[in-house]
Order: C-alpha cells, then sequence, then structure tokens
C-alpha cells in the first residue's frame, strides 16, 4: 500500500514537472510532438529508475559506510551523467530518426533537474531501496504524463489562431503554468 | 582528516574509473558506422554551433550535408571558403555558383494600380501602412511602395523607382533574405538567379476586381495554365509556376494580356532567341 501511494504521490500528487516546477527545460523543448514527447518521457524513466537505484546503492553502501556524505552531490552527477551518455548510445544505435528527433535534448537529461532531485529526495525522505525504485518509476511516470499532454496541446495549438506576441515558448509558458493549475488539484490527496 | 580525504579521493576515482570503463565497453558495443565524412566536414566547419544555417549544431549541419538535405553553401559564418572545401568533399560542384537573389513579383507601382480614395499621411513605412487598411492602394496584395525592403537590406541592394517599386541590384545582394521577411505582402520571394519566368503578381482577387484595381494584375484567365503539364497552376485566382514541372516554350507569354506572367528580363531573353 505504502509503494502504492509513494507511486501515486510521485506521478501525479507531487507531479515532477507541475508541482515542484524540475526538468522544465525538456519539458518546454521537446513537447513539439507527441511521438517524440513521449520518447523522450520513457528516455526520462528510464534514466529516473536507473538512477534512483545506484544512487540508492552509492549513497548506503559507499557514502553512508565510510562518512562521505557530502560527496552526494558529486556523486550522484557523475552516477547521471554516465548513465544519460549510455542512454544516448543506445538509442542511436536502436533508433536513428529518435536520436535526432531528441537532438540537443537528450544529452541535456544530463543536467535536468528533475533527474538530481529525485536522486536528493529520495535520501532525504529516507526510503528504502524498494521505496526508492517506486519513486523513481513513479516520478518518470509523471514526466512522461507531463509532456505527452502537453505535446498534445501544442499539437492541437498549431492549428489555432495565435496572437502574434504569445506565439511559441510564451503560449507554451501560460500553458504550462494552467497545467500546473490543474495538477494543483491532486495537492493534498497524499502527503508524501 | 587525510584520512577522509584520502577516502574521498579513492572513492570518487573508484566510481569514476568503473562508469567510464563500463562508457567505454558500452560505446565499442553499440557503436554505430558512421560515414566518415561527416567527422571530416565537422572539423572544417567554423563550430561555433550558432544555428544560423537553421540545424541544431554544427555535427547536425555536417550530417544534414552528407544526405544532401542541404546545400553545401549554406553555413552563412563560413562564407565561400568552408562551401568549396565541403564542396571538395563530397565531390560535388559547390552550388555556390547559383545565387539566390530576391524578385519583386508585384509590377503594380504608382502608374499601374489604383489608389484608393483616402489619402493615406502616415509613416512611410510597409508594415504602418499595411496595419493602416492594408495600404493605399485599393489592390490588397500589390507593393505597398513604404520601402521597408530597402531599410531591410543591410547591403543596399534593393533602391526604389520613380515607380514607387523596388529594384533589385543583383551583383550587391548577398542572399540572405532580411527583405522577403521584412514584407508585409510576401511580394518578394527568394529565387535562384539564373530563374528568368515569373508571375509578377499576388493578388487573390476575383478577375472583375483584380483588373478593376490594376493594369498588370493575374486576371486568373488560366490561359498560361493549358497545354503545360502542371508547369503553371491556378490556386485561388492566381497562376502559379512549379518549377519543377514548368517547361519554358509550353507558356504563352504572348497571350496574357496583362503580362503579368512574364520573363524577368525581356531584353535578354529576345537576345537568347536571336
Amino acid at each position: 500500500m505504502e509503494l502504492i501511494l509513494i507511486f501515486f504521490s510521485a506521478a501525479i500528487v507531487n507531479n515532477f514537472v507541475l508541482s515542484y516546477f524540475l526538468g522544465i527545460c525538456p519539458f518546454i523543448g521537446v513537447s513539439n510532438k507527441i511521438s517524440s514527447a513521449f520518447s523522450m518521457g520513457l528516455a526520462t524513466t528510464f534514466v529516473m529508475v536507473i538512477a534512483s537505484i545506484v544512487t540508492w546503492l552509492i549513497y548506503y553502501l559507499i557514502l553512508i559506510p565510510y562518512d562521505l556524505e557530502f560527496l552526494q552531490y558529486v556523486s550522484f552527477i557523475l552516477v547521471i551523467a554516465s548513465l544519460v551518455q549510455f542512454v544516448e548510445m543506445f538509442i542511436k544505435k536502436i533508433s536513428q530518426p529518435l536520436y535526432r528527433a531528441l537532438g540537443i535534448f537528450l544529452p541535456l537529461i544530463t543536467t535536468n533537474c528533475a533527474i538530481l532531485g529525485l536522486a536528493l529526495f529520495i535520501v532525504l525522505r529516507e526510503y528504502s531501496f524498494i521505496e526508492g525504485i517506486f519513486y523513481g518509476v513513479g516520478a518518470g511516470v509523471g514526466f512522461t504524463l507531463a509532456i505527452t499532454i502537453m505535446a498534445g496541446i501544442r499539437e492541437e495549438l498549431d492549428l489555432a489562431d495565435v496572437p502574434k506576441p504569445f506565439k511559441g515558448a510564451p503560449i507554451t509558458l501560460l500553458i504550462a503554468g494552467i497545467l500546473a493549475l490543474a495538477f494543483m488539484g491532486f495537492s493534498g490527496l497524499i502527503t508524501f | 582528516m587525510s584520512d577522509t580525504l584520502f577516502i574521498a579521493l579513492t572513492t570518487m576515482g573508484g566510481l569514476g574509473f568503473i562508469f567510464a570503463s563500463a562508457l567505454a565497453i558500452a560505446y565499442k558495443k553499440l557503436q554505430v558506422e558512421e560515414n566518415p565524412m561527416i567527422a571530416e566536414i565537422n572539423d572544417i566547419l567554423p563550430n561555433a554551433n550558432c544555428g544560423a544555417c537553421g540545424k541544431a549544431g554544427c555535427y547536425d549541419f555536417a550530417v544534414n550535408v552528407v544526405d544532401q538535405k542541404v546545400d553545401v553553401n549554406a553555413c552563412p559564418v563560413g562564407g565561400e571558403e568552408v562551401a568549396n572545401s565541403i564542396a571538395d568533399i563530397l565531390g560535388v560542384e559547390s552550388s555556390s555558383a547559383v545565387k539566390i537573389v530576391p524578385r519583386i513579383l508585384c509590377r503594380g507601382g504608382d502608374a499601374e494600380a489604383k489608389k484608393k480614395p483616402t489619402n493615406y499621411s502616415g509613416p512611410l513605412s510597409c508594415s504602418v501602412m499595411e496595419i493602416v487598411a492594408g495600404g493605399d492602394k485599393l489592390c490588397d496584395y500589390g507593393c505597398l511602395g513604404g520601402g521597408d525592403c530597402v531599410t531591410a537590406c543591410p547591403f543596399g541592394v534593393m533602391i526604389m523607382t520613380d515607380n514607387n517599386l523596388p529594384e533589385v541590384i543583383e551583383e550587391l545582394c548577398t542572399g540572405c533574405g532580411l527583405c522577403a521577411k521584412a514584407c508585409p505582402k510576401n511580394i518578394i520571394e527568394m529565387h535562384p538567379s539564373d530563374r528568368n519566368v515569373f508571375v509578377f503578381c499576388k493578388s487573390n482577387d476575383d478577375p472583375k476586381k483584380a483588373s478593376a484595381v490594376c493594369s498588370v494584375s493575374c486576371r486568373a484567365c488560366a490561359i498560361c495554365a493549358k497545354n503545360t503539364d502542371g508547369g503553371v497552376v491556378m490556386n485561388n485566382f492566381l497562376a502559379e509556376i512549379n518549377y519543377k514541372l514548368f517547361d519554358e516554350s509550353k507558356i504563352p507569354f504572348e497571350k496574357c494580356r496583362t503580362e503579368a506572367i512574364d520573363y524577368l528580363n525581356k531584353t535578354a531573353e529576345i537576345e537568347n532567341v536571336q
């Protein structure tokens, strides 16, 4: 039960993008098309899950026993950067079109604050190993959900007559704000 | 204290080493065969990653230029030098021989196009005139004569003639397309400089209105579109040339009453015929 609550808390109630405002860069940058947005969501989810596992292991098996908690930022960034490199190579191998569609935003997962935030939240909230994994999956699903909804709206928006000053980034930010308001409706349902 | 330092160093070093070796193995396993020309071209490019070519960066440009999706001279920063070296690597002719120049696709100057009975006396700028009821010409599609293209051009390529129409001095043109962007009526289009046949009208008015407001407008009689096999198509009361399909000899230029479809440079064409 606890695990399911953690999952939904990360995915919906405390959505990383729409309630913590982490990972806005790819959220705005890759939300032009549903297909590439969804793939970006999957790539981010993958990195999040692996990162939550590896950072948990590193923190509790290496950093804690040797009193090296002050190294958590550096080591987490190291883990995330390596993982992103790996994911990039992997995607380039299996799907060139997807690699091109994600473009510069793929290496930018490295500096995606959502992932570092996830790793730090897991430590901060003292989740167990399994809880950490569920939290990572939930956060990834939440990110995918948010970016896919956004892409859906933006695809429709291409056909709409948007006033010239609002075209492009401004209207996207406005929509992100309204989406965040909608997700505010869930706040308080689960307090984690 | 030095113990902590030592442990911290070994831990981070060890972690770094483990990840580095894992990545190195993954790199070998997951390596994708890439066209060696991409790396070669990437080295020549300015590597400023400025995005002026419209691509995500120099590497992306290199990938696209190898696939021949963009022209070798599409890097505005590198200029001719880079274009030529890329052309050498790819073994193609540098297409910079054919310049891209603006063409003004409206011949309705003050003499040809009728004006509205009102008298416009605001700033002499097309973008302002466009906001004020679409300009002071009766034709909603024609050149406003405000000279925004002249101001937009950093090279002094555009000049206004006495007839209040812009003219292009091709020798000075760099093909940047700023004039085409500045034109609120989208009359200016960028074309290869050796292209000689154009429809010099942008009016989507019906034939009756088109003939009432301007003496050189396209009247949508469609005579030019006949027998051209799609080389000229009628679209919304306007003849449009499909440059991929079109064959110059099939167009009956003499039958166009208003000379809306015409050679850009008549004298040059007559010389060619002779």
